[in-house]
């Protein structure tokens, strides 16, 4: 059984066909790039996964839930986690606290009005922290720390659940080539190790081709294409919506 | 029941106070869509303007000319101190966040009620009847006064103008262009600078207008400020902020409600109003005509350091405050006993204040809501009941809660200046019943005669009762604010997708922070009420609220300590004011207020930190 199917799923706003009738699916330990141009409809699909647009018609079905209807904070209580692509985190805590709350969030214990929150789950906490580099780190407040730090402290907040699917909205955006690599194979490690699957959207083409398992092309709101990284390259449709003259001017030659 | 003549003749009135609060809401409305700027002020000016136009139209000659030349005059001139006041003042604080623009445009109101108090004195005055308008005509058998028909074009004639400015000249265009994406205009060249400047001058030239029309209707009064400007951000807020067509059908709205309002539930009418905004807000959370409100890049206020558990040498710095405070009595004058049970009674009311604006971001406008919940509430158990005092604060402390729960259920549905507004509308809608219901709450006397327990009756006693619970609340919000609860509310504030992405529910949260405060505020205002052995409206009051406020900005918004430090500075500074310099106290208190956002809006702790601490920056 696959950890997420996604099913036909539509969404439109007003005229605009934004998402028409999308489906594929990501099996257990994959890592799954959700690619296209500008304006392709990925950023509303990723939006229809995470609960926090609803589709208008199709389903999303995770480990066997239908979670379709499900508002974020309920998916999230299902084993998804998320990265965004500006990073959130809690600016006015510090890098301990940060993965602290999320811990005292997936242990049901964000009401206790009583025991400091530092002296909870602390171990825990460093134990995520170190396993993205960021122990030595802990006790800096987060509103100081460098862009590359924040989205590390991002993974970990999102690995805190111990998630069966993380969703990473442009995960390398606004991030230097070297940190950008350093990142995914970052993640690739925590995803192999722990044994769950990503589903992540992104620009950078080279990040796509060197992580993902499986590459999916929407374009104009539609699925163009799904396969393995190098079948998608060779992809003349792809191409075409990528290139978009060369496969023009070949038609148009034909045409003559 | 009334016939149809009279109804329709209060139709026409309706109409006709639609138009001042149309010009009054269209200049806040065009301010605040522009600059992003609370204007509180903005009343001021209106009050401005029918003070100044009853100068100048007395000197005027007594034709119809000489009249509205007066009146355009004199919103000429509300106009160029507005653009005074924008260039030296507000220039400073379009990047600050907003409890921080509210604050200094409260100070302006004060340094403008005692400016047009020392001009133009404490009595209320009525200009003569204009030239030309002097009759009323007779529609159906109601005689109506001519002047208030004409006024009822003058709105249509200004959303027109105002639409003609806005869509067919260059300036209009980039007055729109910046209410959508100000920084989107900065970045194409415009001078950001001037362009707010002259939204400043027509926004304050609409107010001054609005002010100078009104005074052939209505007597000029130093109250007409506060009251006008409550009214002209309810407009806003049911138009939706920044949009003109917004304003005037919320205007017509709660112009034709109010006079309606007069005949049906003359007990009820600003209620009404406030009750109407509170529906639009829950199905149309934007206003009726309101897009989204983009959201501000966040100045370097809000980069906020964490808060950090007290150290050793800190808990044994406030275990010797709190000696040195309870050997006080010993040496101190009981003049100073009474001062300093105020500044504790105070100190927890900012401390609530504190707990909903510093760890969770929510700037509750109408915190008086609360206080004066408790404060009844001790009045009414006290004095109708005639139970002792305990149980008084006890229904004071459930009280306060209970506000908290049915209003934090409506406000935590809105964001920003929004739910600032519905706050403040609560607070109001109580200040009024507080004021009408007069058998139950006894008007504007207020209650009287809570007496206290025999043991509790010396000022001394009554120092260590309030020691006794600044201590023990401060402790209790202190760890609320360290536990797992005050973080997930202060991570609400620092990152809704991410809490939302965590599973947390943030606006139940926020809910119970609501009713969390709500009980501290309404302790305060059992124990202020049995301080000073009466209550009244005023505990309901703006100015209550902007005094909690004020206090925890002393201190310093960020600053865990500060709502003590803000209270002790605040009040003892306060009251020595109003003692020696009775009639400039507004004055001064409004300048310090300015001068303080804008020299150290950090406060009087984040200042201490800043220069002696160890944080990071």
């Amino acid at each position: 059984m696959s950890t997420l199917a996604v099913n036909s799923i539509s969404k439109s706003f007003f005229a605009v066909k934004a998402v028409q009738d999308v489906s594929f699916t990501v099996g257990p330990g994959e890592i799954v790039a959700l690619i296209g141009p500008n304006g392709a409809g990925k950023s509303t699909c990723f939006n229809m996964l995470n609960g926090q647009l609803r589709a208008d018609s199709g389903s999303v079905v995770f480990d066997g839930y239908d979670i379709t209807r499900e508002k974020p904070n309920q998916i999230w209580r299902r084993g998804v986690g998320r990265t965004f692509q500006i990073a959130q985190t809690f600016g006015s805590m510090t890098v301990r606290e940060n993965v602290q709350m999320v811990l005292h969030s997936v242990h049901d214990r964000l009401s206790g009005l009583w025991t400091p929150l530092v002296r909870s789950y602390r171990a825990e906490a460093d134990a995520l922290l170190g396993a993205v580099g960021m122990q030595d780190q802990a006790e800096r407040a987060c509103c100081f720390l460098a862009y590359g730090d924040v989205k590390r402290l991002e993974l970990a907040m999102a690995l805190a659940n111990r998630p069966k699917l993380l969703l990473m909205d442009e995960p390398t955006a606004g991030m230097a080539p070297k940190e950008r690599n350093s990142l995914m194979r970052l993640t690739a490690s925590l995803v192999r190790e722990r044994g769950l699957s990503v589903l992540f959207t992104e620009h950078s083409v080279d990040v796509v081709f060197e992580h993902a398992d499986v590459v999916v092309v929407m374009s104009r709101g539609k699925l163009i294409a799904k396969g393995k990284p190098l079948e998608i390259r060779d992809n003349p449709l792809v191409q075409e919506v990528y290139l978009g003259t060369g496969a023009f001017l070949e038609s148009s030659e034909i045409a003559q | 029941m009334y016939d149809i003549s009279t109804l329709f003749a209060q139709l026409l009135n309706g109409l006709s106070y639609a138009s001042t609060l149309f010009l009054v809401a269209s200049g806040l409305a065009l301010i605040f869509g522009v600059s992003k700027i609370v204007n509180f002020a903005h009343g001021s000016f209106y009050m401005l303007g029918a003070y100044v136009a009853l100068t100048i139209t007395s000197a005027m000659p007594s034709t119809s000319w000489g009249f509205w030349g007066g009146v355009l005059l004199s919103a000429l001139i509300v106009g160029l101190i507005g653009c005074l006041i924008e260039m030296t003042v507000l220039r400073r604080i379009y990047s600050a966040p907003e409890v921080f623009q509210i604050l200094v445009t409260f100070g302006l109101v004060l340094v403008f009620q005692n400016l047009i108090y020392e001009f133009w004195g404490p009595d209320e005055v009525l200009a003569p009847r204009v030239p030309g308008l002097k009759g009323a005509a007779s529609i159906f058998g109601e005689r109506i006064p001519q002047y208030s028909l004409a006024l009822i074009f003058v709105g249509p004639i200004f959303l027109g103008l105002l639409w003609w400015l806005t869509h067919r000249t260059r300036w209009g265009r980039l007055i729109r262009a910046a209410t959508q994406d100000r920084e989107m205009v900065a970045s194409l060249g415009v001078n950001q600078k001037t362009l707010f400047t002259v939204v400043f001058f027509l926004g304050t030239f609409l107010a001054g207008l609005a002010g100078a029309l009104q005074i052939p209707k209505e007597s000029a009064n130093l109250q007409m400020d506060i009251n006008i400007v409550v009214e002209a951000f309810v407009i806003v807020v049911i138009g939706g902020m920044g949009s003109i067509l917004g304003a005037f059908l919320a205007a017509v709205l709660v112009g034709v409600i109010n006079a309606f309002g007069v005949l049906f539930f003359p007990q009820a009418v600003s209620v009404l109003i406030f009750i109407v905004m509170v529906l639009v807000l829950i199905f149309r959370p934007n206003g009726l005509m309101g897009g989204r409100i983009i959201p501000q890049r966040p100045g370097d206020l809000s980069i906020d350091q964490p808060f950090r558990l007290p150290s050793k040498r800190m808990k044994l710095a406030t275990l010797i405050v709190i000696a040195v405070l309870m050997l006080l009595p010993m040496v101190a004058s009981s003049y100073l006993e009474v001062v300093m049970s105020e500044v504790f009674i105070l100190a927890i009311f900012a401390g609530s204040l504190h707990f909903l604006l510093s760890v969770g971001g929510i700037v509750s406008f109408g915190h008086a809501a609360y206080f004066g919940l408790g404060s009844y509430a001790a009045a009414l158990v006290a004095t109708r009941l005639g139970l002792p005092m305990g149980v008084g604060i006890l229904a004071a402390i459930l009280s306060g809660a209970a506000g908290g729960l049915l209003f934090g259920w409506f406000c935590t549905r809105l964001k920003g200046v929004y739910l600032a507004m519905l706050t403040l509308a609560f607070a109001q809608i109580l200040f009024t019943l507080s004021i009408q219901m007069v058998s139950f709450t006894g008007g504007d006397n207020g209650i009287v005669g809570l007496s206290r327990p025999a043991w509790l009756n010396s000022h001394t006693g009554y120092y260590y009762l309030s020691l006794l619970a600044v201590t023990v609340s401060t402790w209790l919000m202190r760890r609320a604010l360290y536990s797992p609860f005050g973080f997930a509310f202060r991570a609400g504030r620092d990152s809704a997708p991410r809490s939302a992405a965590i599973g947390m529910n943030v606006a139940r949260i926020q809910w119970a922070a609501f009713i969390v405060s709500g009980a501290f505020a309404g302790l305060a205002g059992a124990l202020m009420a049995y301080h000073r052995g009466s209550v009244f409206p005023n505990d309901f009051g703006v100015s209550t609220t902007v005094d909690a406020l004020v206090m925890v900005l002393v201190g310093g918004v960020q600053s865990i300590s500060g709502p003590l430090i803000g209270a002790f500075a605040y009040h003892i500074v306060a009251v020595e004011l109003i003692r020696n310099l009775a009639d400039y106290w507004r004055l001064i208190l409004g300048l310090f207020i300015i001068a303080f956002v804008l020299g150290m809006p950090q406060g009087i702790v984040g200042a201490f930190m800043h220069r002696f601490g160890k944080g990071e920056k």
